[in-house]
């Protein structure tokens, strides 16, 4: 799973490189070129059926497509793993419609397409990070009307987000909204980061990859270029708060990342384990092992 | 018909587009995308074999082939605009429609700073759609980096001096006054020979004294 899979040449010389006709590339290509020169604004494009169901990344996909070339090496995610179904699909579409390398090590990747989940391990300038969005409107469930939150876009009237926020405290003393938690892109624009948990919305901030987010179904592209301001909404009285774990990575020990919860049996044993599993594997080639052992269902206590 | 050779065809032929249409337009893009991602940074194109009729550069036409089609007005300069030899090789390559009004282009192409009209008269976009503007491709002689204007804004870690040549004296001024549009204005992207420079609207500018 580690190994960097080589796959040189198109094996399938029926589609055009990565899938997308050129025109659809073009029209793509100028939808992210103005959405990086409005960070946060969602531009609005001409998005294609992909030979995927919505909601399995076929914003994602456009996006990725449009911008990979032949030389690129692609990362592709879901949830921090490269090994669920999800990513899994999305690589070998990619495989099969471009021939492109592609890795599960982040820092050997210059594409990644994530699910949900933004890599433990520091982006670099040379990286693309691309987005799969469900829903691209941070408005949408407070103003179901398109008209009316283009021109709450427009107007910066962003109060109702901050009442959403509030009523949160009110019911249950603090901000409950743990992803899709919006964000101020460049002082300008409410952004909602995809649903990816609130814990990795500090790295938006100043990243220095480029990040790409696309939004097949409800057709729309929007980007944060590098170096670009990303603050998290919240109030003087109860600021942002990333989520803490209690306890470190059951495998690795490591500290300070997201974990995911397993059950690991029918009794309710549970272990926690990081989401990022390049990241995980990592370590544990590194030498470094949890308290439930490098194989946690031979575990004391989870026989 | 009939009197027509082949090779009086072929003198009449555009020359050729880009030689590998989906690799190289993939390539362009990506120095065009991280041109407008880290502004004031010098992007070199790839090897192009491209022969574009004069005036046009290499870079210029290499993003007007991977950008423009039919769905994009372009705007061409008045040198241009006159140059039927340049307006038959983008019909044929883009198949862009040519307009007369700057604020009806999606795309502008300049072939020298100095036929460059007042910025403030292309699209812009407006406050619901500020995607609806225009990017000019402006051909330069030289892109400089660390030297003449400081920019600041998203793409730029702190700082970043830039400058291009020639430059006319209102160039920076008006381009000033565009990013105060934020989030409207227009989005350049400047060709060299065989480099390309981005400075969307989001880009502050400073030290136009120096």
């Amino acid at each position: 799973m580690t190994e960097r899979v080589e796959t040189q040449g198109i094996s399938d010389e029926h589609y055009n490189f990565a899938y997308l006709d050129e025109q659809t590339k073009r029209m793509i290509r100028r939808a992210i070129l103005k959405g990086i020169a409005v960070p946060g604004y969602q531009v609005p494009f001409a998005a294609r059926e992909m030979p995927m169901p919505y909601g399995w990344g076929t914003g994602g996909i456009q996006v990725t497509a449009a911008v990979i070339g032949k030389h690129d090496c692609l990362k592709m995610i879901d949830q921090g793993s490269d090994d669920t179904t999800n990513a899994v699909a999305l690589r070998n579409f990619f495989v099969e419609t471009t021939g492109v390398d592609t890795t599960t090590k982040t820092k050997d990747a210059s594409i990644i397409q994530t699910r949900h989940r933004i890599p433990e391990e520091t982006l670099t300038k040379d990286q693309v990070l691309v987005y799969q969005v469900p829903i691209p409107e941070p408005l949408r469930f407070l103003e179901p009307r398109e008209t009316e939150t283009r021109k709450m876009h427009a107007l910066e009237e962003y109060g109702l987000m901050h009442v959403k926020l509030y009523e949160d405290i009110a019911k249950f003393g603090h901000i409950a909204t743990a992803y899709a938690y919006p964000v101020m892109v460049q002082d300008r624009y409410v952004m909602d980061p995809s649903p990816t948990p609130k814990f990795d919305n500090p790295k938006m901030d100043q990243m220095e990859a480029l990040q790409l987010f696309g939004a097949g179904r409800e057709k729309r592209i929007y980007a944060i270029p590098p170096h670009t301001k990303v603050v998290s909404l919240d109030f003087e009285d109860h600021p942002f708060e990333v989520t803490k774990f209690d306890q470190p990575c059951a495998i690795c020990g490591a500290e300070e990342v997201y974990l995911d919860e397993v059950i690991l049996d029918d009794d309710g044993n549970r272990m926690f384990v990081c989401s990022d599993s390049d990241f995980c594997e990592e370590r544990r080639e590194a030498g470094h092992v949890g308290h439930l052992g490098t194989n946690p269902l031979e575990a004391e206590g989870n026989d | 018909m009939s009197t027509q050779t082949a090779s009086s065809i072929f003198a009449k032929a555009p020359a050729p587009g880009l030689a590998d249409p989906v690799h190289d337009a993939q390539s362009v893009f990506r120095s065009a995308m991280n041109a407008l991602a880290q502004p004031g940074t010098v992007q070199q194109l790839d090897n192009l074999t491209l022969s574009p009729p004069a005036p046009l550069s290499v870079a210029a036409t290499a993003l007007v082939l991977t950008l423009c089609d039919y769905d994009t007005p372009l705007w061409l300069d008045p040198a241009l605009a006159t140059n039927e030899t340049v307006k038959n090789y983008i019909r044929f390559h883009t198949a862009a429609p040519f307009v007369e009004s700057p604020a009806e282009a999606a795309f502008a192409l300049v072939s020298d700073v100095k036929l460059l009209p007042a910025i403030a008269s292309f699209a812009a976009g407006n406050a619901e759609y500020p995607d609806r503007s225009t990017t000019i491709v402006l051909m330069v002689d030289e892109l400089t980096e660390d030297d003449g204007i400081t920019l600041k804004g998203p793409g730029i870690k702190t700082e970043k001096q830039f400058s291009i040549a020639p430059a006319p004296a209102m160039f920076w001024q008006q381009m000033q006054d565009n990013s105060t549009l934020y989030p409207l204005g227009i989005d350049i992207i400047f060709a060299g020979t065989n480099q390309v420079v981005g400075l969307p609207r989001s880009t502050k500018i400073t030290g136009l004294e120096a």
